[in-house]
């Protein structure tokens, strides 16, 4: 036969082979049933979180050989999104679930267990060639970020007398982030309440590469990522103005994240498995594996593990598959240990 | 009035510029030359330079990690290779097929002229704006969700235009006579262009497809506006699993500040261009031989 | 059923599939505009279009929404202008010294080398940019921040320069040569032949070549989305970061977006202001090359 043939042949070939694979397609967004003997874990959401998930699936991964995950950053946002409509396994999230996202769920017929993994204190930083912004008040970093902002703190001069006549180029997260809500209602008063025109991603890394390489840069991210950069980056001093916890500008390092001097720029960091899928052995065992394991791993990329006995609590939980949140009703900056929570 | 005049057969440029402002632009022409080869010479340094040392088999065989040292390609590597091949599938005998009809059956017919106005112009559409097509069509609307599958058929829409350009210049290169001897001798005209017209433009019909496979290889932001993930530690098992491609995990690499990333970024630009390289060796090599063979 | 009959359906019947495949390729364009469309205009019920196309604050996603897409604009506009700087005159001088003045030798091996500069994936060219240009530039430019304009803008150059000089060889090659062997009776050199009177000869097939290397450089991605930035900034200044249109639907696509919302429509908004632009470069480009073509065919 003649080379036609062959390419019409093959051609119609793997035609058929893919109408055949499309019919063995049930629903959308889920490969069939018994194809293989471990489906693909699909976890998505925060990239505070993103770095312990990683390296928890990949220890899992070497582990268990076989298991598949994938970890994708859309955001503490976007992964609740795609979490409410079924399409993920596990959401990584900066913040906790909020009640709007929680009825979407229920509606949506899924439920899930929150487990705080781990702590995390968003870090402030400036480029190292920055000498004057040492140390913060939360009135400043709000007069920088708040709304109003936009189109008029241009300068550092304005945000403090004394501080040089430059421009101010800020770097931040994305709308989807966790980190931006957490930061916008720690600094601003309420979630979302942001100035618009700065670099803003769901990915930290953009916000590292571009305070690093420029020298009237602030912005900020979880910790981890300052740990990850410490040459390249230069942490701000916060005051909160409240001497009862730590007089003075303070911080943030493993330390001052667990004993709660670092206010208000702490927080949690959680994970939300979906009920349904804890069904599947292996999703079952990753959790597992993650909230024993992977509890090391923390302070690998990082941030600051929970007490023992929180981890206690919060494996119990688990155990228990006590569904539903634990900030239901109150904001997340009550103050409220972690423990206190759990214990409700 | 210059006195100087260089004798006829002039752009075949070999005579020495004897004027002042003659020598001027043509030093200047050169220099302009020479700056683009130092550029292209400069990429490819700083490339080698900052990612061979970082080349290993086990780069290219491990899966990617949050330890830079640990990671590899491998993922993305094979996940290129099964949407590169399933691209072709999809795209080769449509585009092909499209080609054929325009050469040999499309007449001047409006609806022809129609078409292949419309050919010339998707050629020139931005690769990201096939990615919104994909995003909308296939993921969303066919419900593909973030598959190879739909990977494969957004890469396909975007490789179809050059295949079909690439394909019509080889089918115009068989000369008319042995189409006309075909048909005296009382062929049909397919059977014309499956046994005559057909084998001898097979060659150039190859290297076109080469060629566009090789640049769909490349190609990022379509995948990216897909929702293709990063973090895929995983061989792709079916047309209907996540993926990543070489062009996602060096673009995942580079975005990340650590300096060790920006070696596997380097590194995977390596094994990519050596990819590119050999696709296109592969290409000049068929064609070669396609071409004995008909003299022969 | 005759040998004969048999043929003549097969004949048929891949005649017609062979023009399904052909008429196919309008169901791309059509779907292309009829996805951009459908979601355009529903972004267009909620946006007033003057808003989008002339307002200069870009934060559809933050709290104090505004849709002007002047911002976007600008930054693509500030890329690519950049990069038309460096390839424009480049490309140009290269493509008259491979045409007037080098040996035939020089042309076959230049030309090819010249492609691959084109073949390079614009994944490794944003790289570069990031790492290489970039630090470069930052030690003698003042004030240059780590994402900036100038950067991607110069590399762009590189990549679209190819494209300028291999069109505008082909070009100034199309001139005949009868123009210039009477302008050399005439007594003129071969600078003042080259830019009197080819380069003049070959103007349409030239701009032709610079507005396609503009319409490429405008619709790329990967090099701004790398080492641009993603602030959206209505300014000139090129050390600075800004956001390109291709830029913004990527930093979108990175997150999560889901179908129907306002902040999904804004991506299509922009595509389709991107491929309007494209589209309609690239039809002057068309027609231009084909005045050219047919003066001197």
């Amino acid at each position: 036969m003649n080379v036609t043939a062959h390419t019409l042949h093959a051609a119609l070939l793997t035609l058929s082979l893919t109408i055949a694979a499309c019919d063995g397609r049930q629903n959308a967004g889920e490969t069939p049933a018994g194809l293989e003997p471990a489906e693909v874990i699909t976890v998505d959401g925060s990239s505070t979180v993103f770095p312990i998930t990683e390296a928890a699936a990949e220890e899992f991964q070497r582990a268990h050989a076989g298991m598949r995950i994938t970890v994708g950053i859309s955001g503490t946002g976007g992964g609740f999104q795609k979490f409410c409509r079924g399409e993920i396994d596990l959401a990584d999230a900066s913040r906790p679930i909020r009640p709007t996202e929680a009825a979407a769920c229920a509606k949506a017929g899924v439920q899930f267990i929150e487990i705080p993994v781990a702590y995390d204190g968003l870090a402030v930083v400036v480029n190292p060639k920055n000498t004057w912004a040492t140390s913060m008040t939360v009135a400043e970093l709000r007069k920088m970020w708040e709304p109003a902002a936009q189109g008029q703190i241009m300068r550092w001069s304005q945000v403090r007398a004394g501080w040089p006549d430059r421009e101010l180029h800020l770097f931040g997260a994305g709308v989807d982030s966790g980190t931006f809500d957490y930061f916008t209602e720690a600094i601003a008063g309420k979630e979302g309440q942001s100035r618009g025109d700065y670099t803003s991603s769901e990915d930290d890394n953009v916000i590292v590469q571009g305070v690093s390489g420029d020298e009237n840069a602030l912005g900020y991210f979880g910790y981890a990522y300052y740990e990850e950069n410490r040459d390249k980056l230069k942490l701000v001093a916060i005051d909160d103005g409240d001497d009862a916890n730590g007089k003075g500008p303070i911080l943030p390092s493993p330390e001052t994240v667990e004993n709660g001097t670092y206010r208000p720029l702490s927080r949690p960091i959680f994970i939300y498995p979906k009920v349904k899928s804890l069904d599947r052995p292996e999703v079952k065992s990753f959790i597992d594996f993650y909230l024993t394991k992977g509890i090391p791993l923390v302070r690998e990329v990082g941030y600051i593990p929970l007490k023992d006995r929180e981890y206690e609590i919060v494996r119990r939980r688990f155990n228990r598959r006590k569904t539903g949140s634990m900030y239901q009703g109150t904001d997340s900056h009550s103050q409220m240990t972690l423990e206190q929570r759990l214990a409700q | 009035m210059s006195t100087t005049a260089p004798t006829a057969g002039g752009s075949a440029g070999r005579h020495r510029p004897r004027h002042a402002g003659d020598r001027l632009l043509s030093a200047v022409g050169l220099l302009c030359m020479l700056l683009a080869l130092a550029a292209l010479a400069a990429l490819v340094y700083d490339v080698a330079h900052d990612g061979l040392r970082r080349l290993s088999w086990q780069f290219i065989t491990s899966y990617p990690s949050r330890n830079p040292e640990r990671a590899g390609i491998l993922a993305a590597l094979v996940g290129s290779l099964y949407v590169v091949g399933l691209t072709a599938a999809i795209a080769v005998p449509l585009g092909v097929g499209a080609a054929i009809h325009l050469e040999e059956y499309g007449g001047r017919g409006r609806v022809s002229r129609l078409i292949e106005v419309n050919i010339a112009n998707l050629a020139g559409v931005p690769s990201i704006i096939y990615g919104l097509l994909g995003l909308g069509l296939f993921v969303r609307a066919m419900r593909m969700e973030r598959s190879v599958l739909a990977g494969a058929c957004t890469l396909a829409l975007l490789a179809l235009p050059v295949i079909i350009i690439s394909t019509r210049e080889a089918l115009r290169t068989v000369p008319k006579s042995l189409r006309e001897a075909s048909f005296a001798l009382g062929a049909t005209k397919w059977q014309t262009i499956q046994y005559q017209v057909l084998p001898a433009a097979f060659p150039g019909i190859l290297t076109g497809l080469i060629l566009a496979l090789s640049r769909t290889i490349g190609e990022t932001a379509p995948l990216i506006t897909i929702g293709a993930l990063t973090y895929v530690p995983f061989l792709p098992t079916d047309i209907w699993s996540p993926f990543t491609v070489l062009p996602i995990q060096i673009f995942n690499w580079v975005s990340r500040p650590q300096a060790a990333f920006a070696e596997n970024a380097a590194a995977g630009i390596v094994v990519l261009l050596a990819l590119l390289l050999l696709m296109n060796a592969v290409a000049i090599v068929l064609r070669d031989r396609f071409q004995r063979r008909a003299a022969g | 059923m005759t040998r004969f009959r048999t043929r003549t359906i097969v004949e048929f019947a891949i005649e017609k599939a062979l023009f399904l495949c052909a008429a196919g390729s309008i169901l791309v364009t059509a779907g292309i505009i009829f996805v951009l469309f459908f979601e355009t205009a529903a972004f267009l019920r909620e946006v007033p279009i003057l808003e989008f196309l002339f307002g200069t604050e870009w934060t559809p996603l933050f709290y104090d929404k505004h849709f002007g897409a002047l911002p976007l604009m600008a930054g693509t506009l500030l890329v690519s202008a950049i990069a038309m700087a460096v390839a424009l005159p480049a490309g140009l001088l290269t493509a008259i010294y491979l045409s007037e003045y080098a040996a035939g030798g020089v042309r076959r091996v230049v030309r090819p080398v010249l492609e691959v500069l084109a073949g390079v994936p614009t994944v490794v060219y944003g790289y570069f940019a990031l790492q290489f240009v970039t630090p470069l530039l930052q030690s003698f430019v003042p004030g240059l921040a780590g994402f900036n304009a100038l950067s991607p803008g110069i590399v762009m150059g590189i990549m679209i320069l190819p494209l300028i000089s291999s069109l505008s060889e082909d070009a100034l090659h199309g001139v005949p040569n009868g123009l210039r062997e009477g302008a050399y009776a005439l007594g003129s050199t071969r600078m003042q032949t080259a830019l009197r009177v080819v380069l003049p000869a070959a103007f349409s097939g030239i701009s032709a070549a610079a507005i396609l290397a503009a319409s490429r450089a405008i619709g790329e991605t990967m090099i701004v989305a790398i080492a641009a930035g993603q602030q959206p900034r209505l300014t000139l200044d090129p050390r600075v970061p800004v956001e390109t249109m291709t830029a913004y639907i990527v930093q979108v696509s990175l997150g999560d977006t889901p179908a129907g919302t306002l902040e999904y429509r804004t991506i299509f908004a922009v595509g389709m202001l991107l491929f309007l632009s494209t589209f309609a470069l690239n039809l002057v480009s068309h027609w231009l090359r084909n005045r050219f073509r047919e003066e001197y065919a």
